[in-house]
């Protein structure tokens, strides 16, 4: 046996007895991924809208734009002006006609994926220098309110 | 590691190799073996969760602390029994009633033990129990939201150490009462007629299983002496609560002496599901007390403190079979069941043995009346014949001891600083690692349960000496981990807690964080004083009082200008906070306010009570970093002299030129 064979050889008897001093080293046969664990958890965060989940009609459906603007009034009112006046957010007056209803939509119930992706909300945060806030609102909240955004844009 | 494998290997491999694996297997010295890989087997990468929660007494902080295991980070702490300025904790007007008692608002407390609530004995991650020792008193924190829900005032009690832990399926915690005190009328005796005047109670505090709300079901009425420590039984013993007890000789000064005197003091045996029965079936007499009962509203996001003025009392003299004493060595502290229930560990605090009780033998000693006489009126059970045996020689001061998943028992020894690992079963000691210094309560993941799941023991130390920086006369707290995998303990990493913990236990990470709450809904938000959208924002007056219906949401708050307060007014400032995301809490502060700030979570009110004493123009500003506008998110309130004429008005976003003086009491916007 040459040198640098004793040694490997050495070295590998080294190596098994080092492993056999790790007691307790082996693995659980089902680790928990917790991290995998946080995806369930209740807060809503926006399903992205597709353009097919959209419908728009006329005339208004009074009951829709009804409960749109009392969700206006809890959650976005403090930011949103109904006329054009920029307050946090820019003013909703006209605001059905400058942006598509799915992007209406998305940026309600989803604002990071649109802040990350969108140049249009890009622009917007540029301006304005505030995150739109998670509101917690899901699809059907959304289309309350572009409801009333319509009602509010003179749509009958 | 063992020392076989040592003495084999060494001739071999030593001369050439020995560098590659001495690190891992180096001999204990005075510097504990810290093996090479300690800092990989705690290490949490960043972004990554730990895998347990770890909920720690915060002992005279009054408050519990929430750490990850293995890594040892501080998480939060929960206020519970002491006032915390950062959070409004008790400087709120809707937290202070949480901390309200017969003696009327109490800001601090000591908080001694965790219980976590379980099903079939296994933790359920629902609820975590907290006792404060000085004014008794048992609260509830909510594992949804980590904050405190609920505190109910023990009467008939004072220091409540023997407290809170729980029944299998969290029927009751217990609250023992450390000292024994003259009870119903006759309170005013002289403290040397204690063995005539002096009596002991432990109570049963039921939990709703539902919504956890807790009731004192009922109190036995016991012998006057000092009890310490408790556990339930499990399995077959899950009908029963063990208490430990010491001061058998009723001294009542110098106990340090006097409470020492007797070889043996006791662990009480209670029957709690005949004490229940007892209850139910009209055995226990109705005795007047004064005891607060406060809860918090979620849904109101505010506290409300009910007095009561009852509690049903069972003596044992009334109730046969309800409460036997069992002999232990040397004033025993720790008080211990086993995972099977089978065994009940006792330590006496000064004993030079550990004695491990036998519930078949007890049982069957109680069936057999084998007694050894009585103490006032309680039959005490012969010692040999309810003993499994003693653990003979473990170390000096043995304190308290958790479980592993197999069949070992872990004992902490303050006198001799170490944790000794012992096989419940054949009391055969089998391996034993120092603690730096001194340490107390141990805490093994699920070691108080009938599913332990081992892989860690904590120590929590008394002393911490030269273990950190030195920070002048005080010092952190010293907690430690290791690794109880393998047959021998290996000590992984220290890490400081707050206040001085004393019982922590430890839960599997996702037996909580799925069920963490992120906001509250602001559609429910049920507080009077809500402004459910600017257009509710709004300022009132009553009488002397000036309410603000305020409104925060980044990065403003609405209304920001505020007129028309007048010195010797009192201002009450509700904010709501309208946002919906998580992690976006908004703060208040108003200047020269004598008590907190607020601080707000999404979706909730609070409010922070306010009286001006001079006249001037004061700042309010957002506490707690919102935006890139957050130091943008302030206003003014404006006070004027008592007499003057200055109309109440209110605004934002608004450069009134002048306001309009209002004769309506409730003031309208700019």
């Amino acid at each position: 046996m040459n040198p640098s064979k004793l040694l490997s050889v050495l070295l590998f008897t080294g190596s098994v007895f080092a492993f056999s001093c790790k007691e307790g080293a082996k693995k659980d046969p089902k680790p928990i991924d917790i991290q995998e664990l946080t995806k369930d958890q209740p807060e809503t965060h926006g399903t992205e809208i597709k353009e097919t989940d959209i419908t728009l009609g006329t005339p208004l459906d009074q009951a829709m734009v009804s409960i749109g603007k009392s969700t206006y009034e809890l959650k976005c009112q403090s930011c949103h002006r109904l006329t054009e006046e920029k307050l946090v957010g820019p003013g909703w007056k006209g605001v059905t006609q400058r942006r598509e209803p799915l992007w209406i939509m998305n940026m309600i119930t989803n604002v990071d994926m649109m802040l990350a992706s969108d140049p249009e909300a890009q622009k917007l945060l540029e301006l304005c220098l505030v995150r739109m806030p998670n509101q917690n609102l899901v699809m059907e909240d959304a289309r309350k309110l572009l409801e009333f955004m319509r009602s509010n844009d003179g749509v009958k | 590691m063992k020392h076989y494998h040592l003495k084999s290997c060494i001739p071999l491999v030593i001369a050439l190799v020995g560098l590659l694996w001495i690190p891992g297997c180096k001999p204990k010295g005075t510097q504990s073996a810290v093996s090479g890989n300690a800092a990989s087997k705690v290490y949490v990468a960043p972004g990554k969760y730990d895998e347990f929660y770890n909920f720690v007494s915060g002992g005279f902080s009054g408050q519990m602390s929430v750490y990850g295991l293995p890594s040892g980070r501080l998480f939060r702490v929960i206020p519970v029994f002491s006032v915390d300025p950062e959070k409004g904790w008790g400087y709120s007007e809707e937290t202070k009633p949480m901390l309200n008692t017969s003696h009327g608002f109490v800001p601090w407390d000591d908080l001694h033990h965790i219980a976590l609530s379980v099903t079939g004995s296994e933790h359920d991650g629902r609820w975590a129990f907290g006792n404060a020792n000085n004014t008794p008193r048992i609260a509830r924190i909510d594992l949804k939201t980590f904050r405190t829900a609920e505190i109910i005032e023990i009467p008939n009690s004072a220091g409540n150490h023997s407290s809170p832990f729980i029944t299998e399926n969290s029927e009751y915690v217990v609250a023992g009462t450390r000292f024994s005190v003259p009870l119903g009328d006759k309170l005013d005796v002289p403290i040397n007629t204690y063995k005539e005047n002096f009596k002991g109670t432990v109570s049963f505090i039921g939990v709703d299983k539902t919504s956890g709300d807790m009731s004192i079901a009922f109190q036995i009425l016991l012998p006057g002496i000092n009890f310490d420590l408790a556990r339930a039984g499990k399995g077959r013993s899950a009908g029963w609560f063990f208490f430990s007890c010491y001061n058998s000789e009723k001294a009542n000064t110098l106990l340090e002496v006097n409470a020492s005197q007797k070889d043996k003091d006791f662990i009480m045996a209670v029957n709690w599901k005949k004490a229940e029965a007892y209850a139910k079936a009209g055995k226990g007499v109705k005795k007047a007390v004064t005891y607060a009962h406060n809860k918090y509203d979620d849904a109101k996001h505010s506290a409300t403190s009910t007095m009561m003025n009852e509690v049903l009392m069972l003596d044992p003299k009334d109730c046969p079979d309800m409460v036997y004493f069992m002999p232990c060595p040397k004033s025993p502290h720790g008080c211990d069941t086993d995972p099977t229930g089978e065994y009940i560990v006792g330590s006496g605090k000064l004993a030079a043995v550990i004695p491990v009780f036998s519930f078949a033998k007890i049982e069957a000693a109680i069936a057999a009346k084998n007694y050894d006489g009585e103490y006032d009126g309680i039959p005490v059970l012969k010692y040999e014949a309810v003993l499994h045996g003693e653990v003979k020689k473990p170390g000096l001061g043995p304190l308290h001891t958790e479980f592993d998943d197999k069949g070992n028992a872990y004992t902490s020894f303050f006198v001799s600083s170490e944790i000794v690992k012992w096989n419940v079963k054949t009391l055969e000691v089998i391996d034993r690692v120092p603690t730096y210094y001194s340490i107390g309560h141990l805490c093994v993941p699920g070691g108080p349960t009938k599913k332990p799941w081992g892989k860690y023991v904590i120590a929590y130390n008394k002393i911490t000496k030269d273990r950190y920086l030195p920070t002048g006369p005080e010092l952190t707290q010293s907690a430690q981990i290791y690794d109880i995998s393998g047959e021998k303990m290996k000590l992984l990493l220290d890490f400081p807690t707050i206040g001085e913990p004393h019982y922590a236990e430890a839960i599997p990470a996702d037996l909580i964080m799925k069920n963490s709450r992120k906001i509250f809904k602001i559609e429910e938000n049920k507080n009077p004083y809500a402004a459910l959208g600017d257009n509710n924002a709004k300022v009132e007056r009553k009488g002397n009082e000036i309410h603000v219906y305020m409104t925060s949401i980044r990065s403003h708050f609405t209304p920001d200008n505020i007129e028309g307060v007048k010195l010797g007014e009192t201002v009450y400032f509700h904010v709501t906070n309208l946002e919906q995301d998580w992690d976006v809490p908004h703060g208040f502060a108003v200047k020269g306010a004598n008590n907190a700030e607020l601080l707000i979570m999404p979706g909730e009110t609070q409010t922070l009570k306010w009286t001006p004493e001079k006249v001037g123009v004061y700042p309010m500003y957002c506490t707690d970093f919102c935006s890139a506008l957050h130091q943008e998110m302030q206003g003014y309130i404006r006070v004027s002299p008592g007499g003057a004429n200055v109309p109440l008005t209110f605004s934002t976003g608004k450069t009134a030129p002048a306001a309009t003086e209002k004769k309506d009491t409730t003031a309208k916007p700019n």
